[in-house]
């Protein structure tokens, strides 16, 4: 396997350490660098239900609708009623009879995963190529279509989290079994 | 011969101590009535190939030509969802307990991104002490465990909530677990280096591929038996399964093992990412979603004989297959021929480690008649694997992920075998 110099030197450094050292010791190796929240701040892309790491910015649907056109519509559709199943954004009922149509509208329980969505993995074909003011734009849209907001909405980091989704109550999490 | 076998269960199950006298073959090498008796013309010769040298060494090895076309099945690409799908491992194919790397399963949000490692960063960041970024170089100085475990995507086997069974082979309906030796650092010795604030209660893995796909892991889990693989099965892991290092997360559903790892975030919520919402979450009859249903349950699957093939005569044959449970390690395994009227207890083959596969087999007698071969796990926790009928009474028909009832394989007098709802 090739091997950098530099990498077999650092190698043979630490388990020469090692051997100097009880096992407990050698767990304090600590080769973490520091660096700061702010150094992150185009690298960290999660975006929280409680407003936590939302980007400053704004947008409405009136706005995001021309984005969405030319962005996101050769998959989603005019109007998000998508080219399939699985890029269908708008319309079902999780109350439905037979296997309901799960949707941003229908299904979605967090607004916040909407921009947190678009923003680090769509469009598919060029993720991340949106800027921070197109994705509270296309996410205005996106709710827009659902029902969830006016087309004059101002979508920001405040507003955002406060939104309700309609299945908001549909879920359940167990995370406190495991 | 027949009425001399030690029957263990209907239908033709076998005491394994009577296959020492009889002999037993894979499928296809069924016995014959004289397969004790001596062939007068045969006379065994020293074959060419032990007559002359072979090739020499290789720089890297590949499979016997002779072994056929041993390979994963993956889905037609989707153009609007570039570098998206699955691919499955070919169960019916392996055996032991360990996935070749070139076999193990695939799943990609946005396909196989080409990280060079000298380039790539490991950030852990929010609610701790101090922020730390770690590179690649770095982290193969840390201490490392070694353990053998399997890996679940949750949608395996979900074609079996469907109305009619699908005509598909082991390796198209359950392809998507494999199992390897994964070696890396516990998570907690890189977040008690950051430091971890009191307020923090989720940790929240974010991958380095074009859909930076991201999956909120409760921290006392993160804490527990969670690592950073940097190795599968002692080579750096595969591009596909993560390179240069992946989340591993033991026992629980294979989408949280996130891929290309390169942040984790510490959280005082779960983040919500679409990955644990819109996906990944299972709707029961009432239509209540649940979240969070880590744990892959209790299951077995016969990978031999199994769909699509066929028995090309009646006879004697090793019914094998493998077994896991997300909740520990496996304790037994059972098979039935007459669609669970009566059990025998398989013969573990191999060690039963914590979460991770075992092989199993039992020896069974093919009458030429109609049968449903089954298995059933038991796990360390006392979870017995479910019916499928039983799955569905719990959770309907619009569920999707998490199925892991038992798998039925039905056989025609003609031999064919067939997935069935048995």
């Amino acid at each position: 396997m090739y091997m950098p110099k530099a990498f077999k030197f650092g190698f043979l450094l630490v388990n020469a350490a090692f051997l100097l050292l009880p096992s407990s010791q050698a767990q304090t190796v600590k080769l973490g660098q520091a660096i700061s929240e702010s150094q992150l701040s185009d690298f960290d892309l999660v975006a929280g239900p409680d407003g936590s790491g939302f980007p400053s910015g704004s947008g409405t649907a009136k706005t995001g609708k021309a984005v969405f056109d030319v962005k996101c519509a050769a998959c989603h559709a005019a109007n998000g009623e998508g080219v399939s199943g699985n890029t269908r954004l708008v319309g079902g009922d999780i109350h439905s009879q037979g296997n309901p149509l799960r949707t941003v509208g229908s299904y979605w329980p967090h607004a916040s995963t909407v921009f947190d969505f678009i923003r680090r993995a769509m469009p598919a074909n060029a993720p991340k190529s949106l800027s921070n003011e197109e994705v509270y734009q296309v996410t205005a849209y996106v709710l827009f279509l659902n029902n969830i907001i006016d087309e004059d909405t101002v979508l920001n980091k405040e507003s955002l989290t406060k939104i309700q989704m309609p299945n908001k109550e549909g879920f359940v999490d167990l995370s406190h079994l495991h | 011969m027949s009425d001399k076998l030690d029957r263990v269960a209907g239908n033709g199950l076998i005491n394994r101590r009577h296959l020492l006298k009889v002999g037993l073959g894979g499928l296809g090498s069924v016995l014959a009535t004289n397969a004790l008796s001596a062939d007068a013309g045969l006379k065994l010769q020293i074959p060419q190939w032990s007559q002359q040298p072979g090739p020499g060494t290789s720089a890297y090895g590949s499979p016997s030509p002779f072994t056929g076309q041993i390979q994963r099945m993956a889905g037609t690409p989707n153009p609007i969802y570039p570098g998206g799908g699955a691919s499955r491992s070919p169960l019916q194919h392996l055996q032991g307990t360990i996935t070749p790397n070139s076999l193990h399963f695939e799943r990609h949000h946005s396909g196989v991104p080409a990280i060079n490692p000298a380039q790539h960063k490991l950030v852990i960041n929010g609610l701790v002490d101090q922020p730390l970024m770690f590179s690649y170089e770095d982290l193969l100085k840390y201490p490392m465990v070694s353990k053998t475990y399997f890996l679940e995507c949750s949608g395996n086997s979900g074609t079996l909530f469907g109305d009619t069974p699908v005509d598909g082979s082991v390796q198209s309906m359950h392809g998507l677990v494999s199992c390897a030796q994964w070696t890396g650092i516990l998570l907690s010795t890189l977040l008690d280096e950051a430091g971890i604030k009191t307020q923090a209660k989720w940790v929240a893995a974010v991958g380095a591929d074009g859909a930076s796909m991201g999956r909120s892991v409760p921290l006392d889990k993160a804490l527990d038996d969670v690592m950073i693989a940097l190795y599968q099965n002692g080579e750096p892991i595969r591009p596909e399964q993560g390179y240069p290092m992946r989340l591993f997360v033991p026992g629980w559903e294979g989408n949280i093992s996130v891929k290309w790892l390169t942040q984790l975030k510490l959280t005082r919520q779960a983040s919500q990412f679409r990955d644990e919402t819109s996906k990944y979450t299972d709707t029961m009859a009432d239509r209540r979603s649940l979240q969070f249903t880590f744990p892959m349950g209790a299951k077995s699957l016969i990978t031999s004989p199994s769909g699509q093939m066929s028995l090309p005569q009646k006879g004697v044959y090793k019914v094998t297959g493998i077994a896991w449970s997300g909740a520990g390690s496996i304790k037994k395994v059972e098979v039935s021929a007459d669609a669970g009227r009566s059990w025998a207890d398989a013969t573990i083959e191999s060690p039963q480690s914590d979460k991770a596969l075992v092989r199993f087999s039992i020896a069974w007698q093919w009458d030429g008649g109609g049968a449903v071969l089954q298995s059933r796990a038991t796990d360390s926790a006392g979870n017995v694997q479910p019916s499928r009928n039983a799955i569905l009474a719990e959770r309907g028909l619009i569920s999707f992920y998490h199925y892991h009832g038992v798998q039925s394989w039905g056989i025609n007098s003609a031999g064919e075998i067939k997935n069935v709802y048995a």
